[in-house]
Parts: structure tokens; sequence; C-alpha cells
């Protein structure tokens, strides 16, 4: 399956839930200012073990930094 | 200190300081927070930006301020509604706040606001349960227009972001003040203290700035000289200046001045 993930395309064998894949990247759900939109739509954090993500999908991942 | 009962209210939060401060380009985090704390700042502002996942240690500095500061997240970098709101959305997930400082710019020269592109932003994040405080340009009719549409505040220019240009138009900032009750912010421009004051002693309810106290030679010092200025203006406001006149007014007594003669 491919995604775009932060706007960069990746290959990955299976399909898996958002959890699984966020995991892959070291982002769990406490971890704190962090958050996770599936094709333009927010995925509350309590949402990301029964997301599934499939082939094509965009997600992008962010975090809070310091900013004006 | 502010007078009691001169609480700036957005939203029906109270705050007693009119200063709202940014929290980027200080030399280092330590200089940021000591800066923050001496601007006497209530809510700071942060930015929501992509994870690099790369890279192995992820600590923010914005983890540091959200147990002490009402974290104001924006959407700057932003150039339309879509990726606006979607920022706003991810940031009120990541952060637990529904308020946002909403910015959406059309070009990277100028960081001028987008002003069409603004206004579809904040009608959907106002309809989506979002306290918007939109910056946007000095032109009374589009501030106007988004107070009537129901932000909590309204956040014009005073100069582009980051110049230090402080007050470019005060008489734009008069005719805002005239128009509109809403809280009324100047955001961007201020390059010093007197810029803040200025932009106080015109009515307005507060001031957003960053680049003036971070990029300062001294920024823990700029920070106070900051909040004394917005302070000094804000009382200046209040106890209403002396009109202007072209000729002097003595201020001393015209009555018994030696050397004249009184017996007519």
């Amino acid at each position: 399956m491919d995604l775009k993930i932060n706007g960069e395309s990746k290959s990955f064998s299976d399909s898996a839930s958002l959890l699984a894949l966020l995991e892959q990247f070291d982002v769990h759900p406490d971890a704190t200012g962090v958050a996770v939109a599936l094709n333009d739509v927010v995925v509350p954090r309590a949402q990301w073990a029964t997301t599934d993500v499939t082939d094509g999908d965009s997600i992008e991942i962010i975090r809070a930094v310091q900013g004006g | 200190m502010e007078k009691t009962g001169d609480k700036l209210i957005i939203a029906g939060r109270e705050f007693n300081s009119r200063l709202i401060i940014g929290t980027s380009r200080y030399p280092d985090p330590g200089t940021m927070l000591a800066a923050i704390e001496a601007s006497g700042a209530e809510m700071v502002t942060v930015s929501i930006r992509r994870l690099n996942l790369t890279e192995p240690s992820r600590e923010s500095p914005v983890e540091l301020l959200r147990d002490r500061y009402t974290i104001l997240p924006n959407t700057a970098g932003c150039y339309t509604a879509r990726e606006a709101v979607l920022t706003a959305q991810l940031a009120r997930e990541a952060l637990g706040t529904n308020w946002v400082k909403l910015e959406v710019i059309g070009d990277d020269d100028t960081l001028f606001p987008d002003i069409p592109e603004l206004l579809k932003a904040a009608e959907q994040l106002l309809a989506d349960g979002f306290v918007v405080l939109p910056y946007c340009s000095d032109d009374p009719i589009t501030c106007r227009k988004l107070s009537d549409m129901g932000c909590a505040a309204v956040m014009p220019l005073g100069a582009p972001i980051g110049s230090g240009m402080g007050i470019r138009n005060p008489y734009n900032l008069r005719i805002i003040r005239d128009q509109i009750d809403t809280p009324l912010i100047v955001d961007a421009g201020v390059g010093t203290a007197s810029d803040a004051a200025l932009a106080m002693e015109l009515g307005f309810d507060g001031i957003l700035l960053n680049t003036a106290v971070a990029q300062a030679q001294h920024p823990v010092d700029m920070a106070r000289a900051m909040r004394l200025g917005v302070e000094a203006g804000r009382l200046a406001y209040r106890a209403g200046r002396i009109p202007r006149r072209l000729y002097a007014n003595a201020s001393s007594p015209l009555e018994g001045v030696i050397g004249h003669d009184t017996d007519g």
C-alpha cells in the first residue's frame, strides 16, 4: 500500500490501523502536543486504533512548535 | 499593575495582561522563558508544523509553556482557507483548545493577509465552534466584517509581520476603534515600546508581538519595556489626553505676574 505521510510517499507491505502505522514512527496515543489528519480530516487519538489506512491515503502528523 | 477592573476580556476569559507574546525566534529557550515572564503576558502563541518523522528527539519548548500560559495556536504559513481550517482543527486536537489566531497570508514578501480566504476560513471556523482571533489588514471594512461575523477579537496589523515599522496608519486604527466594540489587538509591526504605547493610546485593547522582543539585543529587557509601554498607553487612553492645539496655552497663572501696572 502506498501512502503519503507529511507530503512524502511511502510504501508499506500490509494495510494497518492508523495506530499501528503511527507507532512505527514512535507516535503514541499519549504523546502530547501531537495531532493526526487522515485525508484532511482530523482523527482524534481515541480513534487511532479503530481507523484503517488504505492504499492512496494521505496522512498529516503535526505538533505544536514555537511561533508568533 | 493594571488598575483593578481593567481586565482584557476575550470570549469571556479574563486577562490581567494586555500583551500577547510569540514564542519564536528567541536566541534560546531559556531566554524565551525569561522574556515571556518579564513581559507579564498570560497568553502565548505557537505554530503547528509537520512532525519530523526521522528526528530522534521531539521535545518541544512548547511543552514548557503549557502549564503556565494560555496557548494560542496560529495558522501561520497557510495560504488558503482550506489549509487554515485544517491547521486550526489539528491545533485543537493537539493542544486541547478551540482558540485560534487565524492567519491566511497572501504572499511571502509582505505576509499581508489574503482577505477573501481569511473571511472564508473565519466563517468555517466559527461554524465549527472556534474562538477566532483573525490577523487582518488595517482596513476598517474588513475589521467590521470580521467583528460582525462573531470573531472574538479582531487583530489588524500595525505594519508587516517582523518589520518593526510600528503603527504605519494610526488614523485607520482610530477609525477601526470608533467603529467596532469587539476587542481590538494590534498584531504585527510593533518594533519598540513606544509603538505599543501608541496603539494602546489609540484605544486598542491589546498588543500581540514577537520579533521586537525575541530579536532585540536584550530580549528580557525589551519584554519588560513592552509591558510598561502597553500599561502606559492603556492608562493614558483611560486618563483621556488633552486636545492638540496649534498655539501655546500657558500652564502658570497669568494673574499676578510682576512688572505690570494693575490700576489701568
